[in-house]
């Protein structure tokens, strides 16, 4: 095969990849923002507890940290998400009956310290050094057929999510959500629960958060704390969620694709700067994402495909 | 007495110095909730503004930091209230939310300029140690915990006329109240916004300045305090700018206490999970009295 | 020319209009009451005066010049005082300091007006240094028509200033309210105390369904069965 060719193949390859990343990641948040109205500002902490977990679970046994296990990756999926809703949990507990702000900051909190104990722990998941032998899987079958095998089920596992997120929004469960997120003291006094139903978005988006680290260890086969840097998962995903159109699932996915675009093309851009803007590149494309952000909720705060009251299901 | 000496020079001291820096942090925190009614998630990134402002004005022109900080805080007061006009202000009617998604806009912006003008790497103040100062007997402080503390006490008495006899402060505390009471009877809210940002602003370029000065300097300094901050905010009781006094003293003081050698010869607390400390405390509040220990506002 | 004059008021609060156009006006000295059932828009309508809500039509004069949409906090400096049906007292601060947010305008004649507030409300001296937050209902809405006054109105808009006060209070505030009128400043006043109000007023106003439904003075008013019936308990 052509080499360019093939340099670009997997360049596509990886791009998609990482698109059906952030896209599990943004489904996740917008089950917490779009449909809750739930502002959680530690995507990182739930993150890096999924990326973790499958980590240490399917990695070959090391000395140098707990395990690791050797599991089948696939088997790994469902505890990664069982544990980042098992943080989840006490979280939501304790902070969804208060005012939208404290929620915020707790979770800021949470996913600080969740990343400061994986990166002091040595015992636990190497420290700062992170797990590097994460298996990935279809690797057996090669470039880069394992890579478009490993791409395909990302996608399906985004797709899946989204099918399922789109039923749930047309639920009388989405429904009811979305009332409690409109108008707190109505839903509550037309009997919902508005407590359990926050913390059922809650926890259930952080499971999914969950799943995506899982598969971003995957993907990178390597785990480490500059991985769970809040740049790249809170704040990036935030960006992709209102670009793309927040309580619209499509816009959650569009938006990932969006601002992944932006954020690898700008990559390639920057990659062309004298030698010694390529170190300061990275910042000018946080700075970017910033001002986007900034942007796009002051003049476009729907996003790009904004919410759509739902059809009913019968119609 | 030796004992008694180690633990107050060593932790307590410098937990009370850390104390003033979180308090300075968390007043504005406060303050901002008070009157725009969101957490401000930039305030830490405003803060490590400060002090790369004060460390430009040490490396280029030689200054003394504590002359450079009258500048920083200038400096400090000045942006924020730059952001607000540019990037909070078309926020005024939206929901609180929305503004603190806009705050982490904010974070990203000025995280990533002060890593494009000033780079990355560690950076100090001044070089070299100097001895600590002896009080009372065993007693001794360190220069610069001195100094923090002292311009902290400063800070605090000042706030505190301010809110409690100039008008303005009491238009600040009016519109904290409620605002639109505050509109009716003829007070301008955007100005005592304005107001607002000036000294909460000041008042992070203050902490960001001695926190560089307390440690080192990196871009993320203030981003690192955050956690600390908002547990002192919500200890003091957010939205009261005395309570996030209190509580940032007290969360200052408990995480230097709580790496003392209490049970064994070991940290009770590791130093690395100082942070966890503030974190615990927080939860502890959300749990038991979210209100904070001066009933702080809204649930 | 009129003290106050809105014609045609349509607005509400974001989703439907609450008011479907409504007229009033308030001449120079005079006593103005608003009555109608609850949910009538009389609240809104005052907010609507006020510039606290966006108005999709109608305009608003104050002494002829055309004050629709302005700020509130400018409108205190032209001249309008407000007490609000609700949240009317700043309830951490103490009723010095809510009397002097009153003056926040106008600091060189706090201390005397706040001599005159206190003439008119004597048991405020007495509290003076309590939050307001502690105080009764009755002593509250002293508290609030006193802040008002501190911004030395030529209009003064009163929401229910009555509103769960014993017979005695009531009779109180309305003597206070005819004394302010005595010295010269026009009234707006919105009241379910419909008979003792119109009693004090010269004109009155009945509202309902954010429409004008009766309008006349308040000799009129009073002698409209109609009204009676509907309005004033019969
Ligand atoms: N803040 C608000 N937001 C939305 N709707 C409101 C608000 N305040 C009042 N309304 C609605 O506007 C309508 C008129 O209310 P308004 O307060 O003007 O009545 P009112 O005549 O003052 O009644 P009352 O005698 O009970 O004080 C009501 O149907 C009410 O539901
Ligand atoms: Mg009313």
């Amino acid at each position: 095969m052509d080499m360019q060719f093939f340099g670009l193949l997997m360049y596509a390859i990886s791009l998609a990849t990482m698109f059906g990343i952030y896209g599990v990641l943004c489904l996740g948040l917008n089950l917490q923002w779009g449909f809750a109205g739930l502002f959680n500002a530690g995507i990182a902490g739930f993150f890096a507890v999924g990326a973790y977990t499958t980590a240490i679970l399917t990695s070959p046994e090391s000395p140098n940290y707990l395990g690791g296990f050797g599991w089948p990756p696939l088997l790994a999926l469902p505890i990664a998400m069982l544990l980042s809703g098992l943080i989840a949990w006490p979280v939501g507990r304790i902070c969804l009956g208060l005012k939208g702000d404290y929620l915020a900051m707790a979770t800021i909190g949470i996913s600080e310290i969740i990343r400061l104990i994986l990166k002091n722990e040595d015992w636990l998941a190497n420290g700062t050094m992170g797990i590097s032998t994460v298996p990935r899987p279809f690797e057996s079958l090669g470039q880069p057929r394992g890579n478009i095998a490993f791409l395909a089920f990302v996608l399906l596992v985004m797709i899946i999510l989204y099918v399922a997120a789109e039923r749930a929004w047309m639920s009388p469960w989405g429904r009811a959500m979305r009332a409690i997120r409109d108008n707190e003291l109505a839903a509550a006094a037309i009997g919902k629960d508005v407590v359990r139903f926050r913390l059922e978005a809650f926890v259930i988006g952080s499971m999914v958060m969950g799943l995506g680290g899982a598969l971003s260890a995957m993907y990178f086969k390597f785990i480490g704390s500059s991985a769970t840097e809040p740049l790249l998962t809170t704040f990036l995903v935030w960006v992709m969620l209102i670009i793309g159109g927040s309580g619209n699932n499509r816009g959650a996915m569009l938006g990932a694709g969006l601002v992944w675009l932006i954020w690898s093309g700008t990559e390639l851009l920057t990659n062309r700067l004298p030698a010694e803007w390529i170190t300061r590149s990275s910042y000018l494309r946080a700075l970017l994402i910033g001002v986007l952000l900034i942007i796009v909720l002051q003049r476009f705060a729907n996003g790009v495909l904004p919410e759509k009251p739902p059809r009913r299901i019968d119609s | 007495m030796e004992a008694l000496a180690e633990f107050v020079n060593l932790y307590f001291l410098p937990g009370v110095a850390v104390g003033c820096i979180y308090a300075l942090g968390a007043v504005g925190i406060s303050l901002i909730f008070a009157i725009l009614r969101f957490a401000h998630f930039a305030h830490g990134d405003v803060m490590t503004l400060g002090a790369y402002l004060a460390y430009s004005l040490v490396a280029s022109l030689g200054w003394s930091v504590y002359l450079a900080l009258p500048v920083a805080v200038l400096g400090g007061a000045l942006a924020s209230v730059a952001i607000d006009r540019v990037v909070y202000q078309p926020f005024r009617r939206s929901p609180g939310i929305i503004v603190v998604i806009a705050s982490f806009g904010v974070m990203l912006v000025l995280r990533s300029l002060i890593q494009l003008f000033w780079g990355v790497d560690v950076l100090n103040y001044e070089t070299g140690i100097r001895k600590p100062i002896p009080l009372i007997g065993d007693f001794r402080l360190a220069q610069k915990h001195i100094i923090i503390i002292l311009v902290s006490l400063a800070i605090a008495a000042a706030l505190h006329w301010f809110l409690s006899r100039s008008r303005m402060g009491k238009a600040m505390r009016a519109m904290s109240d409620d605002a639109d009471l505050a509109r009716i009877s003829g007070i301008d809210t955007e100005k005592v916004v304005r107001w607002t940002w000036l000294i909460g602003g000041g008042l992070a370029a203050a902490a960001g300045v001695f926190a560089g000065i307390n440690s080192k300097l990196h871009p993320s300094v203030g981003w690192d305090l955050l956690l600390p901050l908002f547990a002192a905010a919500i200890l003091g009781g957010i939205g009261k700018p005395y309570g996030a006094i209190v509580g940032g003293l007290a969360i200052g003081i408990a995480q230097e206490v709580a790496t003392y050698p209490w049970i064994s010869d070991l940290p009770l607390v590791p130093p690395a999970y100082k942070n966890a400390v503030a974190f615990f405390v927080m939860v502890c509040m959300l749990i038991w009295r979210p209100t904070g220990i001066f009933k702080g506002r809204v649930l | 020319m009129a003290l106050l004059e809105a014609k045609g008021l349509v607005g509400g609060y974001g989703g439907m209009d609450i008011l479907n156009g409504v007229d009033l006006a308030v001449e120079a000295r005079e006593i103005v009451v608003i009555i109608g059932a609850n949910g009538a828009g009389k609240s809104t309508a005052m907010n609507a005066l006020f510039g606290l809500i966006h108005l999709r039509a109608g305009h608003v004069t104050l002494d002829g010049a055309d004050i629709t949409g302005a700020a509130p906090n400018a409108l205190v400096g032209h001249g309008m005082g407000y007490v609000p049906q609700e949240r009317n007292v700043f309830r951490t601060m103490t009723v010095r300091e809510n009397l002097e947010m009153g003056a926040y305008l106008k600091p060189a004649t706090q201390a005397r007006v706040m001599e005159q507030v206190f003439t008119l409300f004597p048991v405020l001296k007495e509290k003076a240094n309590q939050p307001a937050g502690e105080l009764s209902g009755g002593q509250r809405q002293m508290v609030a028509v006193g802040r008002a006054l501190m911004t030395e109105p030529k209009l003064l808009m009163l929401d229910e200033p009555t509103a769960g006060l014993s017979p005695l209070v009531m009779e109180q505030i309305f003597d206070r309210i005819v004394a302010v009128n005595k010295a010269g400043i026009g009234i707006l006043l919105v009241e379910q105390n419909a008979r003792q109000a119109l009693a004090i007023a010269h004109r009155g106003y009945v509202l309902a369904t954010g429409r004008n439904r009766f309008t006349g003075t308040a000799a009129d008013l009073l002698a409209n069965p109609e009204i009676g019936q509907s309005f004033l308990g019969g």
